[in-house]
């Protein structure tokens, strides 16, 4: 069965339309990419599943239960994760603490035993340090854990998300061009990340433009134009069709 | 976490015990009990603008809240004072509640206008309602008492005081490094990742503004009954910029940073006393320079250098 | 009856104009540099104060009031260089505080030079009051809604006509763009501020032979400026006159028909009003976050 269904969803801003009539389905346990030219409304479709944006048509199912339209914050509780084309990272925290703050809604929240440093609350703490440094060695950030988040590089703050999103420990995530603005070594590393994420049961949706990337790593190709739904297949169909090569592939591979 | 983050109250609760005794006279008596309560009160604002990330411009309403239930009710209905000072921070709870969900869903310059507007209003209401607030020339406050045994005199209240400050310094501190505080300062960094990782953001802001409120309005009742008066100044927008300057020169989301900066900024305008005539310009002018050159508050900028150094 | 609601509607729309001029001041620095000028209200108040100065000392009455137009724009400049610039980066509670604490210096110093009584000017075009309809209308009023008509107009002109409005428009879209083209933000920053204080001065000016002035008009002139800011929608010019004049009719009204001692109270409860049923004030646009 089908963990994300995706049927005529449309969004438009104004009298943009930014998604038309947009359908997929996404299986549980596998890489599906989702691809198209700058603007071709990857993001906003992005944006519409993990509930930053309201559809204005169509719907939106994840495990059978109806979620267009929900907060982020509800989405979040049923499992879906994402990370940001333009990083969201909290600044104004330890690399450690941005991880931590994945882990939101597994942990007691609870404002009295805060303030009166309850022992259970404070011991869940410490085992959660440790998790997140554990997490960050996951992404291949062993040499940040003691460090602040200002005072990261650039390709570490995408792994950074990556670490926070996993902290979640989501069943379905969202990777929002995880290698954008990353060199070749850099992006060959985001490379094995993912497919490790993959491989350790999380179902991974992710739009990014390196093609290399793309083929190496989904077993399902959306192709986006325009807001419109282009094509769908597996890496090779996806190649071989002629709109998605007049449209965008080009000279590529 | 290396270092014991609470080494600094143990030092604030060693120096609130030896000061009565150290201290030459009433006059310092009385100055040490207003830092006090003003640092506790900060505590409180500074969770909402330097965890949160967001600006209340008129904080001082809600002092007037527990200030004015806790000298009206008594007054007027006769009712304890205590009873008073439960329902003084009842009603600036839910004020706060009523006012905050519609409000946080703006953001920034909007939030601002709204809790200035707030804060106005319930100085205007204060000045005009005579008949239960005494009008601008304000209204005794009868003492509290406590299972019949009187509390009045910096005697008493000295202690009172100086237990909830070390409370709320050891409270804020627990807060900051759990989940709660984490969350609150997640909503600082970026709102957006906090909302994907399950915070409900404005269900956060609502809660930051309500506790605030709800602890203002305690200690407005505390200032009250020390002071045994109550006027609109207290108020007034200016005591709201001075709440909000107390945070910001000690350090935005720092619990040691509130604590300075009510100290210094309590202590501020007796220093200025001497120059006569031109306290407003100093304090303009001292405001204006911290926010320049030390535009992150005096504590994290002093820690920022110790750590450099060692 | 008409004679009463003329009455609070002259006086309510004299007022709103110097609250629409004020508010003015506060978009254009906002549009040009995303900071709230709580130092506004001080602009206005320095207009009438040294409109007083100035006049009392001597000076002829055109040269006074240029100079209490132009004085408080160097001031303005001042407030720029001195208080803003060094902490372009900061927080915005951190950039409020800056503005405020320039207001207080400010008005301390007024204090102290001029000390706390209260001024007045004579009327431009004398006290004899006009009968409208049964109400009275004071000919400084005239002065008042006339002058600031022109201003507005002007200020049409110049930010849609002319290249150094122009310029100034296409730094509040997106400062490094406009940086890329060529345009001298830096310029436009000054310019705004100067802009500003002139135009908070001359407000102050116009409106203190009615409601005379002192070291301390600024302060609720200065808020009830950002509340009729805010109601037009922060960052609208068109939508700071409409806020205004309904912030000045609104308080007229409200002191005439319901109760003046509360008369302070109404902006602040228009605003709280406006925030919750109109977020974005009356012209304010909708705007999409990009994540």
């Amino acid at each position: 069965m089908a963990l994300l269904q995706v049927k005529d969803l449309s969004i438009h801003f104004g009298g943009v339309k930014a998604v038309q009539n947009v359908s997929f389905s996404v299986d549980a346990g596998i890489v599906y990419a989702v691809i198209g030219p700058n603007g071709a409304g990857k993001t906003t479709l992005f944006n519409l599943i993990t509930g930053i944006y309201t559809p204005t048509a169509g719907t939106i199912h994840l495990d059978g239960e109806s979620i267009g339209g929900k907060s982020p914050d509800a989405l979040a509780r049923r499992g879906v994760a994402r990370t940001f084309q333009n990083l969201q990272i909290c600044m104004n925290m330890d690399a450690l603490e941005n991880v931590m703050v994945g882990a939101h809604l597994r942990l007691d929240r609870n404002l009295l035993k805060a303030a009166l440093r309850w022992p259970a609350l404070k011991r869940r703490d410490c085992e959660l340090r440790e998790e997140a440094a554990e997490l960050m060695r996951f992404v291949g950030l062993h040499d940040y854990i003691n460090t602040r988040a200002d005072s990261m590089p650039y390709g570490a703050l995408k792994r950074l998300e990556i670490a926070r999103a996993l902290a979640m420990k989501p069943r379905l995530i969202f990777l929002d061009e995880p290698a954008a603005g990353l060199n070749p070594k850099e992006t060959i590393e985001v490379d094995a990340l993912v497919r490790k994420v993959a491989n350790s049961g999380v179902t991974v949706v992710l739009v990014e433009h390196d093609m290399k990337m793309v083929m190496n790593l989904s077993d399902r190709i959306l192709v986006l134009d325009y807001g419109r739904k282009l094509t769908e297949g597996t890496g090779a169909e996806v190649r071989r069709n002629p709109d998605v090569i007049a449209a965008y592939l080009g000279a590529h591979t | 976490m290396t270092k014991n983050p609470f080494i600094g109250l143990y030092i604030i609760m060693t120096v609130l015990l030896v000061l009565p005794f150290v201290l030459p006279n009433s006059f310092y008596v009385d100055l040490a009990i207003r830092m006090a309560i003003n640092a506790a009160i900060v505590l409180g604002l500074n969770l909402l603008i330097g965890f949160a990330g967001q600006i209340s411009l008129g904080h001082a309403g809600f002092l007037g809240i527990g200030a004015y239930a806790t000298a009206a009710l008594p007054t007027h209905f006769g009712w304890h004072p205590l009873l008073a000072l439960v329902a003084g921070a009842v009603a600036a709870g839910l004020l706060a509640a009523i006012v905050a969900r519609p409000i946080f869903k703006l953001k920034g310059h909007y939030l601002a206008m709204a809790t200035l507007g707030l804060g106005i209003i319930i100085n205007i209401v204060a000045r005009n309602e005579a008949a239960w607030t005494g009008g601008p020339d304000g209204m005794p406050v009868p003492a509290m008492s406590l299972a019949g045994f009187e509390i009045s005199g910096d005697k008493h209240w000295y202690w009172i005081v100086a237990v909830m400050l070390s409370v709320s310094v050891w409270a804020s501190l627990n807060m900051m490094n759990s989940p709660f505080g984490r969350a609150l300062r997640a909503l600082h960094g970026s709102e957006v990742a906090s909302k994907v990782v399950g915070i409900n953001v404005v269900r956060y802001k609502v809660a930051i503004f309500v506790m605030a409120a709800m602890f203002a309005s305690i200690m407005g009742s505390v200032t009250a009954h020390y002071v045994g008066f109550v006027t609109p100044n207290l108020a007034d927008f200016f005591h709201s910029i001075e709440l909000v300057t107390m945070v910001v020169i000690g350090g935005m989301a720092s619990v040691y940073g509130s604590v300075v900066g009510a100290v210094l900024l309590t202590a501020l305008p007796q220093a200025l006393a001497a120059f006569e005539g031109w306290e407003t310009v100093i304090f303009g002018a001292i405001l204006m320079l911290s926010m320049i050159f030390m535009p992150k508050g005096l504590v994290p900028t002093l820690a920022a250098k110790f750590s450099k150094a060692g | 009856m008409l004679a009463e609601f003329l009455q609070f509607l002259f006086s309510g729309v004299t007022v709103g104009a110097t609250y629409a001029l004020a508010a003015l001041g506060f978009t254009l620095i906002y549009n040009a540099s995303n900071v709230i000028n709580f130092a506004q209200g001080e602009f206005i108040m320095l207009g009438g104060m040294l409109a007083v100065l100035f006049t009392q000392g001597g000076l002829p009455i055109p040269l006074a009031l240029v100079l209490a137009i132009a004085l408080p724009a160097l001031v303005g400049v001042m407030v720029e260089k001195l208080a803003i610039e060094p902490a372009k980066d900061a927080e915005p509670v951190t950039l409020i505080i800056i503005t405020i604490g320039a207001s207080l210096v400010i008005r301390g110093l007024i204090q102290v030079w001029l000390g706390k009584g209260t001024f007045s000017l004579p009327a431009f075009s004398g006290d004899e009051p006009l009968q409208i309809l049964g109400a009275t209308l004071m000919p400084q009023s005239l002065w008042v809604l006339g002058v600031t008509s022109i201003v507005v107009v002007a200020l049409w002109y110049f930010f849609n006509r002319t290249p150094h409005g122009k310029a100034m428009l296409a730094t509040s879209y997106n400062r490094e763009a406009a940086e890329l083209v060529g345009i001298n933000t830096n310029w436009v920053l000054l310019l705004s501020f100067a802009m500003s204080a002139a135009l908070g001065a001359l407000g102050g000016i116009l409106v203190t032979p009615i409601t005379l002035t002192s070291y301390d008009v600024g302060i609720m002139l200065g808020l009830k400026g950002f509340v009729a800011a805010v109601v037009g929608g922060l960052g609208n010019g068109l939508g700071a006159v409409v806020g205004g004049l309904l912030v000045g009719i609104l308080e007229a009204m409200g002191a005439g028909y319901v109760s003046s001692s509360y008369k302070d109270a109404i902006p602040f409860v228009l605003i709280l009003v406006i925030l919750f049923f109109m977020p974005r004030g009356l012209f304010g646009g909708k705007s999409t976050d990009r994540v």
